[in-house]
């Protein structure tokens, strides 16, 4: 019963399986660990929905956020291009 | 068989505020975004009788970007790694009693507005969000924006960022205990 109290009361290593399921492979044994885990901890199972969630909104940010619309200043460019055509004549 | 052209003459028009676009969207800096791009069109001049015509001209432009970005993720973590990663038990205990590892009651989940929040409808949270975002360490931002962005293997990652798998793992989990913790906290 040590073993299974052990594995109740883990939430540092749960939590840390439950990163690592959104984004990779558990093992069996891993697999095992967080079922038995979550099926006693409503913590964790709840940690677990925020996480997926949070993933969601780090994508949306990152793929959004405008700055998917952000453009260069016109006089940049202009430098940018003059910068260009020097190297280019260089040659 | 078709083979692509590169004409420089024409590369700001054409390409360079997509580069930017591309660029901020994975430095968060608007002057470090322009740099690089001024960069990448230098470099690729250099480059250009290696140019094969196999991809178009944005892709291969794109890729030579790409490359100086993990040189910008690697800069900002390289020394940081260590140190960051070094308190990680420290850290934890914030979280996790000592013993069995069960969450402290101070840090451990509770409902908050995140839970009836349909990330679908609206965006009114992304501020706080990035927010907490902002207060990770740079490394943690590098993989997260790997992951999240162009969605990258995480073996590519850690090759990339020239991480071990198991610091990878840790870095995840720490970077979403102390987010969803800021979360929680900052909620309204």
């Amino acid at each position: 019963m040590e073993a299974l109290k052990k594995i109740a009361n883990n939430c540092k290593h749960a939590t840390f399986l439950i990163e690592k399921k959104l984004i990779g492979r558990l093992s069996l044994r891993e697999r095992i660990f967080l079922k038995i885990h979550l099926y006693g901890c409503g913590l964790c199972r709840l940690y677990q929905n925020q996480t997926q969630k949070i993933n969601i909104l780090i994508r949306q940010l990152l793929h959004g956020s405008g700055t998917q619309d952000a453009k260069l200043d016109d006089n940049f460019k202009k430098e940018l291009q003059e910068r260009i055509e020097d190297e280019l004549n260089k040659n | 068989m078709t083979t692509n052209q590169i004409d420089p003459h024409h590369w700001v028009e054409a390409h360079a505020d997509y580069m930017y676009a591309y660029a901020r969207a994975r430095v968060n800096d608007e002057e470090q975004a322009r740099d690089l791009v001024q960069e990448t069109f230098l470099a690729a001049l250099e480059k250009m009788k290696t140019f094969e015509g196999r991809s178009s001209e944005r892709t291969w432009l794109t890729a030579i970007l790409r490359n100086k970005i993990i040189d910008v993720y690697r800069r900002r973590s390289s020394g940081l790694q260590q140190t960051e990663l070094r308190p990680a038990e420290e850290e934890q205990a914030d979280f996790f009693e000592h013993e069995y590892g069960h969450w402290n009651p101070e840090p451990a989940p509770k409902h908050f507005g995140l839970d009836e929040y349909d990330p679908l409808r609206g965006k009114e949270f992304e501020h706080i969000l990035a927010q907490c975002l902002k207060k990770l360490p740079a490394l943690w931002m590098s993989v997260f924006t790997m992951k999240h962005l162009d969605d990258e293997s995480s073996e590519a990652i850690c090759s990339e960022l020239k991480l071990t798998s198991s610091n990878f793992w840790v870095i995840i989990h720490r970077a979403k205990l102390n987010l969803r913790a800021c979360l929680q906290k900052n909620w309204i």
